[in-house]
């Protein structure tokens, strides 16, 4: 899929960060307001959709070289690992710990697990949606 | 130490396998495989002290405490000497196998793994005090032997094999759970020992019979007692160490090890004895018969394996009797059978590897095209000689010294008085005679064909020679056994087989040393057994003289009357109708699977609603209609019936995104900013997603559905969006139970440290759902890469899941 519509092509160049910037800020806010990996990872998948309406399935191989596939096996050991990390400190698996911090720059923070688990969500969305719409896509 | 973790050694070998596979070409794997079963079978040997003092060890791995399930290993005299075997034997085959398969040209990845699974089931199975976990491993010998047989997986035959062993065993494993089940119910407990502690409750139980007839299925599937011994003549196409292992002298014999097991809970039965006895000598006759019959080294083998499994069968059946009488002559089979399945591993291991000797040296197991092969492969045949006469129950062999306590208990049955045996009795001893003139026949059979006479004129497919030294040992090792326990029993009885005996009628004894039995080779001339003897070696030594006459007989049974052809017709029926079943109802349109689950779901969904009468509707707990939501609802509605208008599908896919975004709507209107959030972006992705794949798709049109088809999926959807309404409106209107929402409210911040309940939600409190959905998200990305890029081809029609 050839296309060469310069508006959409540089107003996509600004539009992919902007998008991909606030879904990296929905997935950490996700766990006191609105958003979390699972939203997240799909406005990231929509931004990468826009790129390929943009531009041709190869341009966007080559600016983001990654096999989505990979990043969703990433994701689900991420999550899997999380929740069976438990098991390791004698509790049920799946039970998650936070506590809160005073970091540099962030000042008190807290840091939870669940991130970790979302992280992976946020992976695996990624990957997933990706991983469809390149295969059914770049299909001849 | 916790010896029950030693049950998972193998498996746990099992992962370097590959490994060491890959990475050490120029080793053969099986010397790393060897050292499992080697130090396993060195450790176990540290029990035989226990045991000979009648004591046991026990070590308990908890699985399912609520259910009473866990992982126990329990070495009493019984258990350890079949893990002995299963050690001892296994080490053997491992160490044939390094010289039998070839290291270039086997997967010996897949095949050693395969074998130390198997090795890890069997430890299971003998050494489970828990029936539900001796169930687990049970069912896994039945997989790791279905995976051997099939080893060489693109062979018609060992597939069938595979199959067949699979389908026997399997199903008998399940009556198995079924008796175990029912067992549980009635003792309350799982536990073997618990179970034959409170034995005497279960008599005149109504399910006793039960119960003990469905186990009895599982141990007569497994050790290929007749009917159901046609599963391992086909299992031969296994490789010859797989053979000599799992079908002869170890997986086979669960089955009596269950029946030896379970002894003290059922000997008290009739049924018992008449199936185990009666069953074991039916098996017997059949097996050494038709062992005449074939002509295939292998299978030769084979029947006789069943025909010896029968005979242990029937000494066990036998050993039943002494609960109901006093006579030591009953006590006598408990400890034949015992002492016969230790001499039977020995001598029938060294033959299984002596026929894969001759079918690796010769390029042929078929014994028409053999002969003669004394001369040039003298090692070969002196094992295969001390190995069958052993079988044939000649001296100077251990098979003597167990056959003639075999004919001595089958004698003793005669005098039983109780359940028919005064009329009865008198078959056992006539039909194991006959049956030992036709073992004899069989063992001469086997050997002398193969190794006496002349070469045969046509050339064998490999110039013969004698076997490599290491393909040698074992089989050697296994004839000086079968020669040392001629002149040693009473040491073995005293080690191994009276420890064991105690464990099968722990109520007779207290002590392994009260087991009466003095084995000795001569009884005098007065002893009837040596006449029976004497008598059979006579007979038999004629009928093998005069086989080629009467060898023929054997055709007079047409193919299509034996018990194969009825197992294949059952299994082409039952195929044949599964498949017509299943196309009657598989169309392969996806269409036809949605009108089949949309229907369902309306019609229980409505019919459960009214028959609980829970259509209740609450006016009072909605909330006001605003104008916003009128617009939105209207939209909705127009861009539904868009959908459904719409001529093209580009047309139809905008009108379904207009309806996400609709929803969407709803979703801010009603402060639900977490699914406004993800509606919108879902319904975003997925209108790109029909873009992009929109080339692919075919262009709109009705799939010759007539005006019935229309009005019969305008019902079901009308019904479906019916029944959801009606759902939706009762749930809201009553609610049964305080509502969740206050909980999660009250612990968001303090348990989960967390601000928004519907992300809390979805990463802690109802995190399981989660990682399930990533994992369904995850398959189905790999599934449309299955679909689209590996593009499976179309051959035929695309229905049928078959091909």
């Amino acid at each position: 899929m050839k296309t060469n519509d310069v508006i959409l092509q540089t107003t996509t160049k600004f539009v992919f960060f902007i998008i991909f910037l606030f879904s990296i800020h929905i997935f950490f806010a996700g766990h006191y307001t609105p958003g979390g990996g699972f939203v997240g990872g799909l406005l990231t998948a929509g931004a990468i959709v826009l790129l390929l309406l943009a531009f041709d399935l190869k341009t966007v191989q080559k600016a983001l070289p990654f096999n989505f596939t990979i990043v969703t096996a990433i994701g689900l050991l991420l999550s899997l690992g999380t929740a069976a990390g438990s098991i390791f400190f004698n509790v049920p698996f799946f039970t998650h710990a936070f506590d809160y911090f005073t970091l540099p720059l962030f000042g008190k923070t807290s840091l939870h697990t669940a991130m970790i688990f979302d992280a992976g969500v946020y992976l695996v969305v990624v990957g997933a949606a990706v991983t469809m719409i390149q295969t059914i896509g770049g299909d001849e | 130490m916790n010896f029950v973790l030693l049950i998972f050694l193998p498996i746990m070998a099992a992962l370097f396998v590959p490994l060491l596979f890959r990475k050490l070409k120029d080793i053969h794997t099986g010397w790393f495989v060897l050292l499992v079963p080697v130090s396993l079978f060195i450790y176990y040997i540290g029990f035989i002290k226990t045991t000979m003092d009648g004591g046991h060890a026990l070590s308990e791995l908890q699985w399912i405490p609520s259910l009473g399930i866990s992982f126990v290993s329990y070495i009493d005299g019984l258990s350890l000497l079949f893990t002995l075997l299963i050690t001892g034997i296994g080490a053997l085959v491992v160490l044939y196998s390094i010289f039998y398969l070839d290291k270039r040209k086997e997967k010996l990845n897949h095949f050693y793994v395969y074998l130390l699974i198997f090795m890890s089931a069997m430890l299971g199975v003998v050494q489970s005090d828990n029936v539900i976990s001796l169930y687990l491993f049970w069912e896994l010998t039945s997989i790791s032997s279905f995976l051997l047989i099939g080893y060489w997986s693109t062979r018609d035959g060992s597939r069938f094999g595979a199959l067949k062993s699979m389908m026997i065993t399997v199903f008998g494993g399940l009556m198995m759970l079924g008796g175990f089940v029912l067992l549980g119910i009635m003792g309350d407990t799982f536990s073997i020992r618990e179970l034959i502690a409170n034995a005497p409750t279960f008599v005149g139980h109504e399910y006793f019979t039960l119960a003990l007839v469905l186990v009895l299925l599982g141990a007569f599937t497994k050790s290929a007692q007749f009917p159901f011994h046609i599963w391992l003549p086909d299992a031969m196409e296994a490789p010859t160490p797989v053979s000599a292992y799992l079908h002869s002298a170890t997986m086979v014999k669960a089955g009596l090890y269950l029946v030896a097991r379970f002894t003290p809970i059922f000997a008290v039965s009739e049924v018992w004895i008449w199936l185990v006895a009666g069953i074991g000598l039916v098996t017997l006759f059949w097996g050494s018969f038709f062992a005449v019959k074939q002509t295939d080294l292998k299978a030769i083998l084979a029947f006789s394996t069943v025909s010896q499994l029968g005979l242990i069968m029937s000494l066990l059946g036998a050993g039943a009797l002494a609960y109901h009488s006093d006579d030591p002559f009953f006590k006598l089979a408990t400890f034949a059978a015992i002492f016969h399945l230790i001499n039977h591993a020995t001598f029938k291991g060294s033959l299984f590897m002596i026929a894969g000797i001759v079918d690796h040296e010769t390029g042929t197991r078929d014994i028409r095209k053999l002969g003669g092969l004394m001369s040039i492969m003298p090692v070969s045949f002196t094992v295969a000689f001390i190995g069958s006469m052993s079988m044939a129950g000649l001296p100077p062999f251990n098979g003597f010294l167990s056959k003639e306590m075999f004919l001595q208990s089958m004698l003793a049955i005669r005098h039983f008085e109780l359940f028919n045996f005064a009329t009865w009795g008198i078959l056992f001893p006539v039909i194991a005679w006959i049956a030992s003139v036709f073992t004899l026949v069989y063992s001469f059979y086997f050997v002398f064909k193969t190794f006496a006479g002349q070469q045969k004129s046509e050339p064998l497919p490999i110039k013969p020679h004698e076997a490599p030294v290491g393909m040698l040992v074992s089989p050697v090792i296994l004839a000086t056994l079968v020669v040392g326990i001629f002149f040693i029993p009473n040491l073995i009885g005293k080690w191994l087989v009276k420890p064991a005996v105690m464990a099968v009628q722990p109520d007779l004894y207290s002590h392994p040393s009260e087991v009466d039995v003095d084995v000795a080779a001569w009884h005098g001339f007065d002893a009837p057994e040596l006449w029976m003897t004497v008598s059979l070696v006579g007979v038999g030594l004629v009928l093998f003289l005069t086989l080629k006459r009467w060898q023929k007989m054997y055709d007079i049974q047409p193919e299509y009357l034996s018990l194969n052809a009825l197992y294949d017709s059952a299994m082409f029926v039952s195929e044949g109708g599964m498949n017509k079943l299943s196309r009657f109802y598989m169309t392969g349109l996806i269409r036809t699977y949605l009108i089949y689950m949309f229907a369902f779901i309306a019609a229980i969904t409505a019919a459960t609603l009214f028959i609980k009468e829970a259509f209740v509707v609450d006016m009072d707990s909605f909330s006001p209609i605003n104008l916003y939501g009128v617009l939105t609802a209207i939209v909705l509605v127009v861009a539904v019936c868009m959908v459904l208008l719409a001529k093209t599908r580009l047309s139809a896919i905008i009108a379904l995104g207009a309806v996400g975004y609709a929803v969407a709507l709803f979703f801010v209107i009603f402060k639900a900013p977490d699914l406004a959030l993800t509606q919108l972006v879902i319904e975003t992705i997925s209108v790109a997603l029909f873009l992009l794949a929109f080339k692919h798709l075919p262009s709109l049109n009705n799939h010759g559905q007539t005006k019935r088809n229309k009005l019969g999926n305008l019902i079901i959807a009308a019904g479906v969006g019916i029944t959801v309404t009606l759902v939706a409106l009762s749930a809201h209107s009553q609610k049964l139970i305080p509502s969740i929402s206050q909980y999660y409210k009250d612990t968001v911040a303090t348990e989960a440290g967390g601000g928004n309940i519907v992300n809390v939600i979805l990463v802690d409190y109802r995190g399981f759902d989660t990682l399930f959905e990533i994992a369904v998200l995850s398959i189905a990305g790999i599934a449309v890469i299955a679909m689209i890029r590996l593009k499976l081809s179309r051959k035929g029609e695309s229905t049928d899941e078959n091909k």
